[in-house]
């Protein structure tokens, strides 16, 4: 009798938590900056240069039930970008590379998206930089998942892509080492 | 002949004024230059650090020059047309407005991510305690429009003394007295 109490709730509270889960739109975190949109590019050949973009906001469905469902958009503010040199920082928003005056705004929007496992997978979808928009593919790798300490509820993923810089018309010389960026995409989104 | 007298510009104007008049049109010249050169250039860095040293020291001879204009009389004008003498006056205030605000705004680039600038290598100038949003950027324009307006205001001003000189066949001395004191009689 006990026992079949317990499954009942059990049940329950499965069928009520895969309906909350079916109501699977996110917001990232940009709000409490648990979202970073990391960039990295090797200097000269013998080291990395890291930075990033600090303004940017976004979207997405995930459901683990139906992951392949999934679905994200980001925004990025391209004069945002921080490799905690100023000097640099101007060089980098001006015409020599992303031409910040003239492009503002780098979008991505995702065209398709396939879990091989229950938290990895690849995601393709449309990249706006510099004003060119090329179809990218990457791996990306789910975090976790789960009720947050204030009531929210809360995914994280993460995924990294090359790119390389002439695709996106920018053809400034860094070096034979330099010809790719490395962006790194850690999101954490809140579910709406 | 140090000193300026109502006909004659002394020594230390002379040489302020020419000192900094060939620094000015070195570093506009300099600054044009160095953002066209290419990470893989040999001079890519050291062309910023000169452009940087020679514009903070350009700083201190502007403070020192401002400090003597002052403080010492002003040679009277030489030219007879009072318009022609209003527009040189304010020709002459505007470049030591521009040139200020030019080198204020260069300070300000370098200094946006509170890294000092260094000077030849011998000494640092820190950052203000301050920055505002964009800095760099905003000062950048700035340093560069002002300068390019400098550059306008110089041409006008040497096209004036040339004329003074070729045209007016130098009755009045308005360019060789920037070039020798005169002899008081």
């Amino acid at each position: 009798m006990n026992k079949l109490l317990l499954n009942t709730a059990v049940s329950a509270a499965l069928v009520l938590s895969a309906s909350a889960v079916n109501a699977a739109e996110y917001v990232i975190d940009t709000k409490g900056a648990h979202a970073f949109v990391n960039f990295k590019i090797k200097h000269l050949g013998y080291s990395w240069l890291h930075g990033r973009f600090n303004t940017f906001d976004g979207e997405f469905n995930y459901d683990a039930e139906k992951p392949n469902a999934s679905q994200i958009m980001v925004n990025i503010d391209t004069t945002s970008l921080d490799s905690n040199h100023a000097e640099r920082d101007k060089h980098l928003r001006g015409k020599d590379f992303l031409n910040v005056d003239k492009y503002p705004t780098a979008t991505f929007k995702s065209t398709n998206i396939t879990f091989n496992n229950d938290d990895s997978g690849k995601v393709t979808g449309d990249f706006t930089l510099h004003g060119v928009t090329k179809s990218i593919t990457f791996e990306i790798d789910k975090i976790g998942e789960g009720q947050d300490p204030w009531g929210g509820y809360r995914v994280g993923f993460e995924g990294e892509t090359s790119l390389k810089l002439s695709d996106y018309g920018i053809n400034y010389n860094l070096g034979p080492a330099s010809t790719h960026v490395d962006i790194g995409l850690f999101i954490e989104g809140i579910r709406k | 002949m140090f000193k300026n007298t109502p006909l004659s510009y002394g020594l230390v104007a002379i040489i302020l004024h020419w000192l900094m008049a060939f620094t000015v049109i070195g570093l506009f010249g300099l600054g044009l230059y160095m953002v066209e050169l290419t990470y893989y250039d040999s001079w890519y860095k050291g062309s910023l650090d000169l452009h940087k040293s020679i514009g903070i020291t350009l700083a201190a001879i502007l403070i020192f020059r401002i400090l003597w204009r002052v403080f010492s009389k002003q040679p009277k004008p030489l030219g007879t047309n009072t318009k022609v003498n209003q527009l040189a006056h304010t020709a002459h205030i505007a470049m030591y407005i521009l040139l200020a605000v030019i080198v204020v705004a260069g300070y300000l680039i370098s200094t946006a991510d509170g890294r000092p600038i260094e000077v030849f290598t011998l000494f640092n100038v820190s950052a203000l305690d301050f920055v505002f949003d964009d800095q760099a950027d905003i000062a950048g324009k700035v340093h560069y429009y002002g300068a390019c307006i400098l550059i306008g205001f110089v041409v006008l001003h040497a096209l004036g003394a040339l004329k003074h000189h070729f045209i007016d066949k130098d009755k009045d001395k308005t360019l060789t007295r920037m070039i020798t004191p005169l002899k008081e009689d």
